[in-house]
């Protein structure tokens, strides 16, 4: 079963947080299909964080396709992620490196394309989330 | 409720209950031996003017001295009980929660405060009552012999029980006593909200009322008897001038009134003035005392009296015990009144 | 149902009002956060809501019923106040016992078990416990009898940081575990952030803001661009905060639309940020006479 962790300082939200940790562990195969998420109350407890905040990133996975909860029993995975990464990885790495060349002639710097990169990324996440 | 009342009384219950035991002990040991002095005494067997051997029997070496002491122990003791009530079971029961805060841990559980207060009041309440009532009643009992013989002649540091100093000390009025003082006690602790501050103001207004009680009140509670007779000399048993040669006292005591509370005894001339004049010759010359007091008799002098007689002695009880115990529920209702309203 | 609904509430000690024209309604299920600075008017709330004070002005009705009004309103409310007092003569089991005996839904098994996990010694007298047992002492005594909304008045203020996790951890599991409603206090936000879901700033004696707090971060935005005039913001966005540069400006507003001039950078807030552009605009007495800002559903 996989841990959760917070970092209060990251600016990204709580339940976005939890989200991430398990599409990331999804991804690495730390979780596979049928395996049991911790339970809101686990979560909760563990991290002393309110459990709308977990029930609201377990609906979001269910909603992704990645969890299905089971009443009275727990949330289980259904879904995988690692599937579509490697064939869809490469010709969006060969785009975004052309991208990069363009905002490095166009005169930005490391500091300003990283900016500029996390706010698009951040804003378009949300607007797909609400 | 209850466990919780006993939990938090429970040292204050048992420092009294060990004195009271402590001293019930005493008096048990003690009282056979009483009693067995009595039945051997001739007060005992005595039927009539029985005041000399009622005396004899209270400067007996072992009444009179040692008897005497826990007989004052006890009177002390019984005295003192309600006011220790009050300062230590009624005083502390609202204002040490009030003070330290914890009246919002115990005013937040299921309990209203009302049931809270009913409780407390009640139990503690009673207790008080119960352990003034069974002090009075085995002091009672132990001192009833001395008590006897005091209600037909008081002598040797012994008084009859109608005394205003004794008074309170048999009986059923240690029981209104009590009660008084806790919730006296319990309703200053409310308005103070101070535990220490609310001890001192309970005990100054307790001592305060006990004071005026047998002072002020307690003689005009039923109107007293005024006996006027015509002063023979046989009753009368001294004389005392003041510095200008005129008779200052002439004392009588009234010897025909054993267990009455004496409010006063005067010996006034016939018109009923207090001032008697010179001296008859009898009395200046170095005469015998006989001769002097014929002479004072035949001045037409007359004692006036003015007493409650020893059958009263319980009609007074039971009115003072009313008395308290009505302030004492008037004081409850105030409390109630003082939780609710007031402490919010 | 309402956990808390306070219509026009105000408590008066002598001449001062300690709280004034306060009008809540906070929703069950929520955990809300009651933050001001001292003196706001905090524990005054939180005491007319459990009916250890009665208001001098309004009403305030708790879970449908009137606060203190009889054993089922007690039972339905559990409170631990400032300084979490104890008995300090009484142990932790007497207190246990205290809880069972005075009320009806006492949860023992779940008391005895709680105890056991925090590691306190049933036979320890109260006075000695540390200041973190104590919280978790009066933290269990008011969960174990199954209350449906939970009262507490700064519990972690006098808290070490473990200690205040652990309090926050607990609390958070018996959320998730009994569907209870929570109202805390606090002057310190950063731990509130993690924890409510609602919050409410009182400043000067009044409401500032009463909302959920998806929906307060989301309407709530600070913007930075060239210097401009608060009064010179377009009507439907509302400025609660704005310190000037002689360049620039930088504002906390609260708008229902997103803010799409393009001459502002927008930025989210953090709770933290939005709280204290609040308090400080209450501190600062700007609001006028204008009434506390609800936002209505």
């Amino acid at each position: 079963m996989i841990e959760f962790h917070l970092d209060s300082r990251s600016g990204v939200a709580p339940y976005m947080q939890l989200i991430h940790q398990v599409r990331h562990a999804l991804r690495l195969g730390l979780l596979c299909l049928g395996d049991q998420l911790p339970t809101v109350k686990d979560v909760s407890a563990g991290l002393a964080i309110n459990p709308n905040t977990v029930l609201k990133a377990y609906r979001e996975l269910e909603y992704q396709g990645l969890v299905g909860a089971r009443p009275g029993v727990g949330t289980f995975v259904t879904g995988t992620l690692s599937g579509t990464s490697l064939a869809v990885h490469e010709p969006l790495r060969r785009e975004l490196r052309r991208w990069l060349g363009k905002a490095r002639r166009a005169g930005m710097d490391e500091e300003s394309i990283e900016a500029l990169f996390l706010s698009t990324f951040r804003s378009a996440t949300e607007e797909e989330i609400a | 409720m209850i466990w919780l009342t006993w939990r938090q009384f429970r040292i204050q219950a048992v420092v009294v209950s060990a004195i009271l035991a402590a001293f019930g002990v005493l008096l048990l040991v003690t009282g056979p031996h009483l009693v067995t002095l009595f039945r051997d005494s001739t007060f005992a067997g005595c039927h009539s003017n029985c005041a000399t051997d009622a005396g004899n029997f209270l400067s007996s070496p072992l009444i009179g001295k040692t008897y005497h002491l826990v007989y004052i122990l006890g009177a002390a003791l019984i005295i003192v009980l309600p006011g220790v009530i009050g300062l230590f079971w009624g005083a502390p029961l609202v204002a040490r929660e009030l003070e330290s805060g914890s009246f919002r841990l115990a005013w937040n559980q299921s309990v209203t405060r009302e049931r809270w207060l009913a409780v407390k009041l009640g139990v503690l309440g009673l207790a008080s009552m119960a352990a003034a009532g069974l002090l009075s009643l085995i002091l009672g009992w132990w001192a009833s012999p001395i008590d006897d013989a005091a209600g037909v002649g008081a002598s040797g540091g012994f008084e009859n029980r109608f005394f205003p100093a004794l008074f309170g000390a048999r009986g059923i009025v240690p029981i209104g006593y009590a009660a008084f003082a806790f919730a006296l006690g319990v309703l200053i602790g409310l308005m103070v909200r101070r535990t220490v501050p609310a001890m001192a103001i309970t005990l100054a207004v307790f001592a305060a009322l006990q004071i005026a009680m047998p002072v002020g009140i307690r003689p005009h509670l039923i109107t007293p008897v005024r006996d006027t007779t015509t002063l023979t000399a046989s009753a009368i048993q001294g004389l005392g001038m003041n510095k200008d040669g005129q008779i200052a006292t002439v004392f009588a005591p009234a010897s025909s009134l054993p267990g009455a509370w004496i409010y006063s005894n005067q010996v006034t001339t016939a018109a009923g003035s207090a001032t008697l004049g010179a001296p008859p010759q009898a009395c200046q010359s170095q005469q015998s005392f006989q001769s002097c007091a014929t002479a004072l008799a035949q001045k037409n002098l007359k004692q006036v009296v003015i007493y409650q007689p020893a059958d009263r002695y319980w009609s007074f009880q039971w009115l003072e015990t009313g008395i308290y115990l009505t302030v004492a529920i008037l004081l409850a209702w105030g409390c109630f009144w003082w939780v609710r309203r007031r402490l919010t | 149902m309402t956990a808390l609904h306070a219509s026009g509430l105000g408590k008066r000690y002598r001449q001062r009002w300690a709280l004034s024209d306060c009008t809540l309604q906070i929703p069950e299920g929520r955990v809300a956060g009651l933050v001001g600075p001292n003196g706001a008017g905090k524990t005054t709330l939180l005491h007319l809501a459990v009916g250890l004070l009665a208001p001098s002005a309004g009403t305030i009705t708790v879970l449908g019923g009137e606060p203190a009004s009889g054993p089922a309103q007690l039972a339905k409310v559990g409170f631990v106040a400032q300084d979490t007092p104890v008995y300090a003569g009484l142990s932790v089991a007497d207190h246990l016992r205290l809880g069972a005996h005075l009320n009806p839904g006492w949860d023992d098994g779940y008391a005895q078990h709680r105890v056991d996990r925090i590691g306190l010694d049933p036979a320890q007298r109260a006075g000695k416990l540390s200041g973190g047992q104590r919280a978790q002492l009066a933290l269990t005594l008011a969960i174990a009898k199954r209350p449906r909304l939970l009262l507490l008045d700064e519990p972690v203020a006098s808290l070490d940081p473990l200690a205040r996790r652990e309090f926050l951890q607990d609390l958070m599991e018996a959320v998730a575990d009994q569907g209870l409603s929570v109202i805390l206090s606090s002057h310190l936000v950063a731990d509130l952030e993690r924890v409510c879901d609602y919050v409410i700033v009182l400043a000067a004696s009044r409401v500032q803001i009463a909302d959920d707090v998806d929906g307060l971060l989301a309407s709530h935005h600070r913007l930075i661009g060239a210097r401009r005039d608060p009064a010179s913001m377009p009507g439907d966005q509302e400025v609660i905060q704005a310190s000037h540069t002689d360049r620039q400006s930088t504002m906390v507003v609260y708008s229902r639309q997103p803010v799409l001039d393009p001459a502002w950078t927008v930025e989210q807030l953090s709770l933290e940020d939005l709280v204290l552009a609040y308090m400080s605009q209450a501190a600062n007495g700007s609001r006028g006479a204008r009434p506390a800002l609800e936002v209505q559903r």
